[in-house]
């Protein structure tokens, strides 16, 4: 059984730990809560959904057509809504308040465009069989998610660390004004950074889509709540912070309801949240403030 | 004469004759309360068709009081408690019915109803099926049974043919009905002697249930008896049998897993799952299969049980009216606790406290091929 509830747990934590990295990354960069990031979980999905329904798509051309569109429709949405507060240097607190507002209005609009109900990709995506691997007993799409998360948190690091565009999110992240004196083009960045992320809350969307075979426009809205837990404690803006964070989250709630009691499960994403804030108030790594992304 | 006069002169007579027409057949004015909008139309939207198909058909023939024909006016709450209030203001008041069917859920009947009971306009519930319903005076009504009529049955009917000793109880905590579900269930078991291993909770917008049944893997039970709704219900019987809980443990489910939403979530995993339900689309009888036919034909889709409880409360409203002897709503009121019916559910009449009577009509049925059937 304990074999079995580390494997639930790895999985689980490996989808909070997807979702909350594009999170922190946004926050990161651009210094904006942005709460529309838990719409782009809901947009990936049902993108995928309709490219494999209408399109008549595969597995990974559906995923990574939901996960392209999620971005796209995020880098309109930030450029409509964050940019003009970014020129008018708003306070925090207004991209706040405005992304608030562009959640519920892009989530009545999907409730409208696709109705309330829950939806499921097709069955013959993927066999829903469990294969028996030594005691654990695996779904393929358990298998599919732990090696995509991994891949795309490796490709996120390589890509931060070792290309151009990595570096200059990285410095406008520091300092736009500065970057942007060096020669940076600081409204491609920002671009950038919202593609980028809203692919990472699109794919874990569309992998949280095929795991439970729930797609609904609210898919998002549980997300955020472990999300905003999991971006604090693993330090604002810190990626690998939200990668730890993320895995640690998952294996705490499945130890939890599996040997104390399901009852406390919601309870731990906040007592973890207070006690981070506690304990470590600059997260999990500690780096002081200012040296984020 | 000019042209404006005699166009004048045409709208006055033509108005007199309609009223003339209006006036030798009078219809019954019926105000109808449902979510035809908003996040649960999916119930207004089978319980409006039904209404409609069995209003056509009595109409047709005739009519109640000696000819004249039901007029239904319908509301849309659109999901909302303030919305359902409005609807019966304004349906007593401007439009002046005898009495209101609806609304759709039992939070906007805790809402509505008081508002025509305190001006006696009888209330009739179709698809309520929360505690209390009718406490809340003389003028409500109810034809949906109740989950405490419904589950008892479904889990005596499973414990006789499985032999059930000891299961594991999961609902979701978070969610008046399915925690009143739940309520109902450990109630039950108890009485029926079977034990209770562990009691797992989950929130309504769950979707991974793993920790909570690799954990009631390890325990061996007999049965799963879960209070969830569909969406959350579908995944945790998909989840179920991907962790490895054999087929040869049920899953007992209560009023939410009535919909066909488990099948199409869960797929295969589905078969075998266990609920209880007023009414199944593959009941016996030619006065089912007429329902079903004409239903299809109309609708071009399947009806569900709301659509039947529909169906069959109209019934019972024509024939209360007809009892009644005139379009009175408190002679109506009187009529209605005094009237039978033999419909779709089976027979049925009002108990004292305005709720159906009898669970005679109850059906257990499982999952075989994707369909319900009927648990043999």
């Amino acid at each position: 059984m304990l074999a079995q509830q580390l494997f639930n747990a790895l999985v689980l934590g490996s989808v909070y730990a997807l979702f909350a990295l594009g999170f922190t990354l946004t926050f990161g960069v651009l210094r904006v809560i942005n709460l529309l990031y838990g719409f782009y979980v809901a947009a990936g999905a049902f993108a995928a959904l309709v490219a494999v329904q209408s399109l008549g798509l595969g597995l990974w051309a559906a995923g990574a057509f939901g996960v392209v569109t999620a971005g796209l429709v995020a880098v309109v949405c930030d450029f409509l809504v964050l940019t003009p507060l970014r020129r008018a240097k708003a306070p925090e607190l207004s991209s706040l308040i405005v992304t608030l507002g562009g959640v519920l209005l892009m989530n009545s609009l999907m409730q409208i465009a696709f109705g309330a109900e829950v939806r499921r990709f097709p069955a013959r995506l993927l066999s829903q069989d469990a294969i028996a691997i030594g005691p654990l007993l695996v779904a393929p799409i358990q298998l599919v998610i732990i090696a995509t998360v991994f891949v795309l948190v490796a490709a996120l690091f390589w890509f931060m660390e070792r290309t151009r565009l990595g570096t200059a999110i990285r410095a406008v992240a520091e300092r736009p004004d500065t970057a942007a004196l060096m020669g940076v083009n600081v409204g491609l960045v920002v671009s950038g950074v919202s593609f980028l992320s809203a692919a990472l809350s699109a794919a874990a969307g569309i992998l949280i889509g095929l795991d439970f075979n729930a797609v609904h426009p609210y898919m998002g809205e549980p997300m955020m709540l472990r999300g905003f837990a999991i971006i604090v404690i693993g330090g604002l803006g810190d990626i690998r912070g939200a990668l730890v964070a993320g895995l640690a989250l998952g294996f705490l709630e499945v130890m939890t309801a599996g040997y104390l009691s399901s009852n406390l499960k919601e309870a731990v994403a906040f007592t973890a949240l207070i006690l981070g804030l506690w304990l470590r108030p600059n997260g999990l790594f500690g780096r002081a403030s200012g040296k984020r992304a | 004469m000019n042209r404006r006069t005699v166009l004048a002169a045409a709208i006055v007579s033509a108005a007199t004759a309609l009223s003339g027409q209006a006036f030798a057949a009078e219809p019954v004015k019926v105000g109808a309360i449902e979510c035809l909008t908003g996040l649960n139309a999916k119930y207004g939207t089978m319980i409006k068709p039904g209404f409609d198909l069995a209003l056509d058909e009595i109409n047709a023939k005739g009519g109640v009081l000696k000819g004249r024909p039901i007029e239904l006016i319908y509301e849309d709450s659109a999901s909302q408690k303030e919305q359902a209030i409005n609807a019966a203001k304004k349906l007593i008041g401007r439009d002046h019915v005898v009495a209101i069917l609806g609304p759709t859920l039992s939070s906007e009947m805790f809402a509505a109803g008081p508002v025509a009971n305190e001006r006696g306009i009888p209330i009739i519930g179709t698809s309520n099926t929360a505690k209390g319903i009718t406490d809340i005076g003389e003028f409500v009504f109810r034809t949906s049974l109740p989950e405490s009529d419904v589950l008892p049955v479904t889990l005596k009917k499973a414990q006789a043919k499985f032999g059930i000793k000891k299961v594991a109880l999961l609902y979701s905590n978070d969610d008046s009905f399915t925690k009143s579900g739940f309520d109902v269930f450990k109630e039950t078991l108890d009485k029926l002697g079977i034990e209770i291993a562990t009691i797992e909770t989950f929130s309504t917008k769950d979707t991974d249930f793993s920790a909570q049944l690799t954990k009631i893997k390890s325990l061996n039970v007999d049965a799963l008896v879960v209070s969830a709704l569909a969406e959350a219900g579908g995944g945790l019987v998909l989840q179920a049998r991907q962790l490895g809980i054999p087929k040869t443990v049920p899953i007992i489910g209560g009023n939410g897993f009535n919909s066909p939403k488990i099948a199409e979530i869960a797929g295969d995993a589905a078969e075998g799952v266990i609920s209880g339900s007023p009414w199944f689309i593959a009941k016996e009888g030619a006065q089912n299969q007429n329902f079903v036919d004409s239903f299809r034909k109309k609708y071009n889709m399947d009806p569900d049980q709301f659509a039947a409880q529909a169906y069959d409360t109209m019934y019972i409203l024509a024939a209360a009216f007809d009892r009644a002897g005139e379009a009175d709503s408190k002679k109506l009121r009187d009529a209605l606790i005094k009237t039978e019916n033999n419909g779709l559910l089976g027979p049925f009449k009002f108990g004292a406290d305005r709720s159906p009577a009898t669970a005679e009509g109850v059906v257990v049925t499982t999952i075989k091929g994707g369909k319900f059937t009927l648990l043999q």
